[in-house]
Order: structure tokens, then sequence, then C-alpha cells
């Protein structure tokens, strides 16, 4: 089975950042591959939404660059680096509470980027709209769509936040724990949506807390601990790394 | 035993849900509780003019008219895109002194200078406040509020369209009666104009910035544009307004940035309705006259907006607009839990 | 070389009309516009107490910081309260409470209620004297005021770092949630807050309002005068505060002594907008950036 070369869609390199005296990430680099579903792990605190923060441009970081392609992403404000492709989720999702679910779509419809991709198909965004939620599978025939945002239950506003990245055409989804708070069965349901992002051409960075589901899907994955990388490969190799072991877990007791 | 509890139930009323989308053209009765309000808006303002007893009234009527602009941008600004703009008296200065001064030193007709001066101001307003518009909430309504005091000291410390003294004579309107119907033309223009940008595509976008600017951010539209945007349009309705207000009192000074036409609009907004665009409006015809009919107990209205503000800030904070919409549309009633 | 010396009085002016306002404001995060209505209502008060009570000075000083104590407690306990947390309700409701005070200073012939208007209401200086000196004249008051100044820097700065409730209230402006966690009333502090930050700024009406004489246009005055200063020198620093008092008191002074007391004015709001726009937390605030910028 031959298995291509991928080209580093995104490149971290030495990356810092502290909030006055606590230091956040230190000296941070890794590489998100292209068309690769890349798992960002480590425990609570880690620095993992900072990160996140750094690459699409809601906080700078205080040294260190980061790139997309050959084009620099550091100190872009995050509107340009969302234009460019490289679209984010936020962890807690706050839906526009006075829009209904489709219509919070219009928003990223709206923009540069989404208007260049239209084409002939511009004029009408409350259709697209409801296209790119029956794509993240919002039942197209129920009320589903056309309900208040903030009325949706928590797996619905998980593959909303996906919805608005996708209505950007994105290259980069950086997923921050669209896992969390979701009961077993929206998981189940959330994965195969995972799947189909990844079979669409769509690069994944994934921060994750629940490491069975991540797995299943990622091909790799960053471990992070105090604002350091400990370790990085295939996800079983990676858990056996001792480190990785006593940073999720504290150190073995010698008894 | 337990007690009863009760609580109120709001239901909406059927005819309302019945003219949900397309359905409303189904029967002439639903068109018409569609279009009695804005039918009943329409009508007031353009019959009110001839059914107030004599010119003094009418002259209220067209101050109240404009007192209802600065409602109008006050709201929109506030509660449709988040921008809580303090300046109100800024936009009527720049807009007035701009017309005024066409017509005084040029001798341009009140046709010609209205249309400048509205646009010239929003794009003078729009320009200076440019650099506040990244500044968050309160700070950005500091600044704002600050700017009419700026004006003033610079035209009384520099003398410029001769300092205190201003401006006079400025040319009035060529007919008293295309005067106020002017202004009342523009408030319906304005208010209908509003609501239907609010509910395109671009109004959205605006509901978004108010909501979560940080979510507009990661869907790769510029904030800042978007606020441009509607600050632009928001100047353009005061700075009619001034540029109305210098010809129909035929005087240009630093009066017209008195922070009376800063606290006056907001009041009216408050209390008509906050959200509402019309309720502003109703809120401004209603404090100028009350203010107008007190005229007699001299700073006593001053003390008027400001206890009705707060009383309805504390007390009733959606306002009248948006009751007497909730009564419409719904009706209630207590049920036992 | 006057010049410097009365700049440094008018920079104490300056702290003293803005020690109030940034107590609150940095205590409990409340602009309490109401600040200039309360510092005319000490003045009008007290000379109340002087002129037709017949107390004697410091009687009436005390009495009638007292009343303002209270009254600002009573606007936040009855008005503010309800909008805490709004900072936009905050402005609007305590600038339309200050506009109904000091209108209502004003009126005139309801119920046989003479409104305050007119030059005539005068407060009597601390001492009465002159300092005459070979490049120097100035009156004592003055550099009383000075002294005064220091003495309110001096027992703000004591107060918030040793004292009990003071630490509190410190806990407070760092950390709310945390304060509120160990313990710490938030209203309660904030009535606190808002009595000393009355206080004060009765006590700065009390020292400024002998060199002129008390009237209603000053609450204007005092209220911009304050903001500029916090604006300026940063919320959250009592250095800043200080610092921005002088720029202000220094460059009023020689704005006046060169160019007229017009651009006095230009200079204040120019400097406000200015500083608004280019580091919206002032010279040496501490607020986060991420709190003001989009």
């Amino acid at each position: 089975m031959m298995t291509e070369e991928k080209k580093p869609l995104i490149r971290l390199r030495n990356i810092k950042k502290s909030f006055g005296g606590v230091v956040a990430v230190n000296d941070l680099a890794f590489d998100l591959l292209e068309g690769e579903v890349l798992g960002l792990i480590g425990p609570n605190g880690a620095g993992k939404t900072t990160i996140v923060n750094t690459i699409t441009g809601f906080t700078r970081p205080d040294a260190g660059e980061i790139f997309f392609r050959e084009k620099k992403l550091t100190g872009l404000p995050p509107y340009k680096i969302a234009e460019l492709g490289v679209t984010r989720t936020f962890q807690i999702v706050r839906p526009y509470p006075s829009l209904r679910a489709y219509k919070s779509l219009i928003v990223p419809l709206w923009s540069q980027r989404a208007r260049r991709f239209a084409g002939s198909r511009g004029g009408d965004r409350d259709a697209v709209a409801i296209d790119l939620l029956e794509e993240v599978g919002f039942e197209r025939d129920a009320y589903v769509p056309y309900k208040l945002a903030s009325a949706l239950p928590l797996g619905y506003l998980k593959r909303l936040e996906l919805a608005r990245c996708l209505a950007l055409r994105p290259e980069v989804i950086i997923c921050d724990e669209v896992f969390s708070g979701l009961s077993m069965s929206e998981i189940a349901s959330m994965v195969p949506l995972v799947e189909r992002l990844r079979r669409k051409g769509v690069t994944l960075l994934m921060i994750e807390h629940r490491l069975r589901e991540l797995f299943s899907v990622a091909d790799r994955v960053v471990v992070i601990d105090f604002g350091v990388k400990i370790a990085e490969g295939k996800p079983e190799q990676v858990m056996q790394d001792k480190k990785v072991r006593r940073a999720y877990l504290g150190e073995e007791l010698e008894l | 035993m337990a007690d009863e509890e009760r609580r109120r139930e709001r239901l909406d009323r059927g005819i309302k849900a019945r003219t949900g989308g397309l359905y409303a053209v189904n029967s002439w009765r639903e068109i018409g509780y569609l279009l009695a309000p804005r039918a009943g808006l329409v009508l007031v303002l353009l019959v009110a003019p001839l059914v107030v007893p004599g010119l003094y009234w009418q002259r209220v009527l067209c101050f109240a008219a404009v007192y209802a602009l600065l409602a109008i941008s006050f709201d929109f600004l506030a509660e449709r895109v988040g921008l809580v703009c303090i300046g109100g008296a800024f936009m009527i200065g720049v807009g007035g002194y701009i017309s005024g001064s066409l017509n005084y030193y040029l001798g341009l007709p009140a046709a010609l200078t209205i249309p400048i001066g509205t646009l010239g101001g929003a794009v003078v307003c729009t320009l200076f406040w440019l650099p506040c518009l990244p500044l968050r909430g309160i700070y950005f309504a500091v600044v704002t509020f600050m700017f009419p005091f700026l004006a003033t000291s610079i035209i009384l410390a520099t003398g410029l369209f001769r300092g205190t003294e201003g401006l006079s004579p400025v040319a009035g309107f060529p007919n008293a009666w295309v005067g106020i119907y002017l202004i009342m033309v523009v408030v319906l223009v304005s208010i209908f104009a509003l609501r239907r940008l609010c509910g395109e595509d671009i109004g959205l976008v605006f509901a978004g910035v108010k909501d979560n600017d940080q979510a507009v951010l990661a869907s790769a539209v510029n904030i800042t544009r978007v606020k441009v945007y509607a600050l632009f349009i928001a100047t353009l309705i005061g700075c009619f307004a001034g540029a109305y207000i210098s010809h129909f009192s035929g005087f240009v000074g630093v009066s017209l940035f008195a922070v009376d036409f800063t606290i006056m609009p907001i009041a009216a907004a408050i209390m008509g309705g906050p959200g509402s665009i019309a309720g502003p409006a109703l809120g401004a015809f209603i404090l100028a006259p009350l203010s107008e009919a007190l005229r007699g107990f001299g700073q006593l209205r001053v003390v008027l907006y400001c206890v009705v503000l707060v009383a309805f800030i504390l007390f009733k904070p959606e306002g009248l607009l948006n009751w007497a919409t909730r009564k419409y549309h719904q009706f209630e009633h207590w049920v036992k839990v | 070389m006057d010049v410097i010396v009365y700049g440094l009085v008018n920079g104490m002016t300056f702290f003293l009309m803005a020690v109030g306002f940034s107590f609150v404001y940095g205590i409990s995060r409340l602009p309490n516009f109401a600040h200039g209505a309360l510092y005319v209502v000490t003045g009008f008060i007290t000379w109340s107490f002087i002129e037709n009570a017949g107390l004697p000075f410091w009687l009436s000083i005390l009495i009638s910081l007292i009343i303002v104590s209270l009254a600002g407690m009573a606007i936040y306990r009855f008005i503010m309260i309800r909008v805490r947390g709004m900072p936009i309700s905050e402005i609007i409701v305590s600038f339309a409470i200050a506009l109904a005070i000091l209108e209502g200073l004003r009126l005139q012939g309801i119920g046989g209620f003479k409104g305050f208007i007119g030059p005539g209401y005068v407060l009597p200086p601390f001492y009465d004297g002159v300092v005459a000196t070979s490049w120097l004249m100035i009156d004592m008051h003055r550099l009383l005021i000075i002294v005064v100044g220091v003495l309110i820097l001096g027992c703000t700065w004591l107060f918030t770092h040793y004292h009990r409730i003071g630490l509190a209230l410190k806990a407070m402006a760092q950390h709310e949630r945390a304060a509120l966690m160990i313990g710490i009333n938030s209203d309660r502090m904030a009535l606190v807050a808002l009595a000393i930050g009355s206080a004060l700024a009765g006590i700065a009406a009390i020292a400024i309002m002998p060199l002129g004489n008390v009237n209603v246009e000053s609450g204007y005055h005092v209220l911009t005068h304050a903001i500029a200063v916090c604006v300026i020198g940063g919320l959250g620093s009592w250095a800043g505060t200080l610092l921005a008092a002088l720029v202000l008191g220094l460059g009023t002074t020689i704005m006046s002594a060169f160019g007229g007391t017009m651009w006095n004015n230009v200079l204040i709001f120019g400097l406000i907008i200015f500083i608004l726009i280019v580091r919206p937390s002032g010279l040496l605030g501490k607020q986060k950036e991420l709190e003001e910028r989009v």
C-alpha cells in the first residue's frame, strides 16, 4: 500500500505565549499535513485552546511564526485568516440568540470568501444555508433548521458550528472539542460526519478529550503538556509513550 | 396542603400564527391585521400636522420629529448593531453647520444644502468615529459622548463659523408645509427602510456583530467594515436632522451641539421600546410635546426626562411599543401550576 | 516660575475632583456619573448650614459630608443596584440622576423653593491669607489644597493597602468572582465604595469651591474633568490618576498663561479622545487589552 508524501499545510515554529507570568505555550512546533486528521491532546490547562487562538489570529503569540502554505499567519486579524481558508469552531458554542438556525449561516455566507465561491447561486443564501445544514446532518424535512438557534440541543449546535465553517469552503477546520458535552448517541453520529469531512478533502485539526472517538478518526496525534509538545506520532505509538502516560495519569508509584 | 401557584402563560393569537409567511394574504382579515399598525403609523404622522391647533404646535411637531430621527438612529446602532453611540449632538452639529454655512456663506438654497449637509455630514462623522470603532462598549460610548464637547470648545476657541455668535439668518423653507412634510416623510421612510434593512442579509450580519462578534470574525467577516456601513447609515439620518434644523430654526450655533440632543433621544428610545426602531420615534413624539407643555416650569422638563428615563430602565425596560406589540400579538392569562 | 506652582495647585485640584470617581470605578466598576452632582450638592448643603442655620464651619462640613455619603449610598441601594452589570445602562442611569439633581437645583417657584442660581453663594476658605515671596504671590488656601490632596492620596493608599475593608475592596477590584467566593459581599462593598467616593467628592467640593463660588455648572465641569483624569491616567491605577491630574493641571495652566482660557477645553477633550483611541487603558492603566478592543 503506497502512502504518498503529504505536504505540510500549516507549520508552527517556536511558538511562545504567556499570560501575565503564566507560560501557556512554550517553544512549540508541529506540522499539520494536507488532507490528514491530526489530533491535539493533553491534560486540562495544557494550552491547547491557546494554540488554536494563536493559529486563527485571536491571540498574538509572544514569539514564533505560523505558516499556511507559504503565507505567514502570525499578525493577521482573525477574519483574514478565515478568509484564507483556515477556520475554527468554538469550544463553548454561543449561537446568535436572535437568529434562527439556518439564518445564522447567512453571516459566513455573506463574507468575501463565500461570495467568491458562490458563483451563480450566490443570490439565494437561504437555500444554500439549508443545503449546508443538511450536509452536516440536520433533517431537512423536519422543522429543525427553522428553530431559533438558541433552542437547539448541544449536538445540533456543534453541527451548526461545523456548518458555519463549511460555509466558507475551508481548507482547514480546527475543531475545538466538538465531541465534548455530547451524549453517547450524539457522538456516535458525529464520528461519521468527521469522516465525511475528511473525504471531502478538508484537513482537520481536532482538539479533544474523548480519546477513544478521536483515535478512531485521527491519522496522527500530538500530545501537549504545560505548553510543550511531549509526543507526536500515530495514536497507538503515542499512548505507549511513558511521558504521555505520566502526563495523564500521574507519576507511577514505587511501592 | 401546598399553596396553589399560578404563573402567567402567554400564547400567540391565532391570527398571528396564521399570518406567518405566505399565508398572510389568505384573507382580508389577516392582511388587515398585519397592515393596521403600519397604516396607522403612516396615517398618524401624515395627518397630525393638519390636525394640531396652530402654528406653534406644528413647530413642536417638527422638533419632535427631529428628536425622533435621532432616537431612531441611536436605537438602530445600539440595539441592532451593538454600537452604543452617545454622540447624537455631534451629528446634529455637523449636519447643521455644513448645511447652514453653505447657505450663509454661499447662498445655496435649502434644496441643495440639505442633501449636501446630510451626505457630507455623514462622511465627516463616520470618518471621525472610524478610529473609535475597534473600541468595546463603554469606551466607544464615552468617546462618542466627548465629541460634541470637543467641537464646541474648538469653535469657541478659534471663532470659526463666527464662534459664539453663530450664523444667522439661515434661509428657511419656501413654504411652511414643505418643511413639515419633509421631515415627516423622512421619519416614515427611515423607520420602514431600517426595519427592512435589518431583515436583509446584511441586517443579519449586524445582529451577529451585536450578539457574538468573535463568531462573526471567525466567519471571515471584517467587523470594522460592517460597523462602518452601519455607522454611515445612522449618521445619514442624524446629519439630515441637523441640516433640517439649521433651516427650520434659521440659526446655526454651538447650541446645536447641546447635550439635550443627546439625552432626549436616549430617553425617548428607552421609553418608546428599544430595538423596535418605531418605538423610539413614538417616544420622541410623546416626550417632546410633553416637555413643551411643561415649558412654564423651566428646568422641570429636564428633570422630567431623567425621571422617565430612570423609571423605564428600572421598571419597564421593554418600553412602550414592545409592550404594545406583545399585547397585539399575544394574549395572556394566569394558569394554575 | 509661578506658573509651575499654580500648575501644581491646579493639578491637585484635578486630582481631588477625580479621586472620588476613580475610587468608585476602581473598586466596583461602577461609572458613577452622578459624581459631579454630589460635588455640587455638598457645596450647597454646606452653604445652607453656614448661612441659613448658622452652624460653625467645621460642623457644617462634617454634617454635609455625612449627608452626601448617605446620598451616594442611597443612589446605589435603590437605583444603581438594579442596573449593575450593564455598563451602558449604569452610565445612562447615573447621568440621568445627575441631570435631575443638577437641573433640579435650578428650579424656581415650586412650592416656594427658590433655585440656586446666581453668583451669590460662596464658601469660606480654610485660612484667609496670602503668601508673598519675591517671585510668588499665592493665597494660603491654594497651598492648602496641595496639602489636602496629598493627605487624601496618603489616606486612600493606606486604606486600600492595610485596613481590612480597604483590602477587601481591592480584592473586589482585582477579581470579583474570587472575592465573592471567599465571602466578600459585592453589593455591600459597592455601598462602602460609593459612600467613600461620595465623601471624597464632598471633600473636593469643600476644598475647591472657596476658590470661586458654588454654582450648578461646576457639576458638569467636575464630571468631565474627573472622566478626563481617569481616562488619561488609566483606570485602576493611583499613580496614573495622580500623573494625569498633574499633566492636565500643568497643561491647562500653561495654556491659560500663553493662549487664553478658551483652549483649555480643547486640550482636555482632545486628550480624552486621543487617549481613548490610541491607548484606551490610559497612560498607566492596567485594564486588559482584550477587554477594550474587538
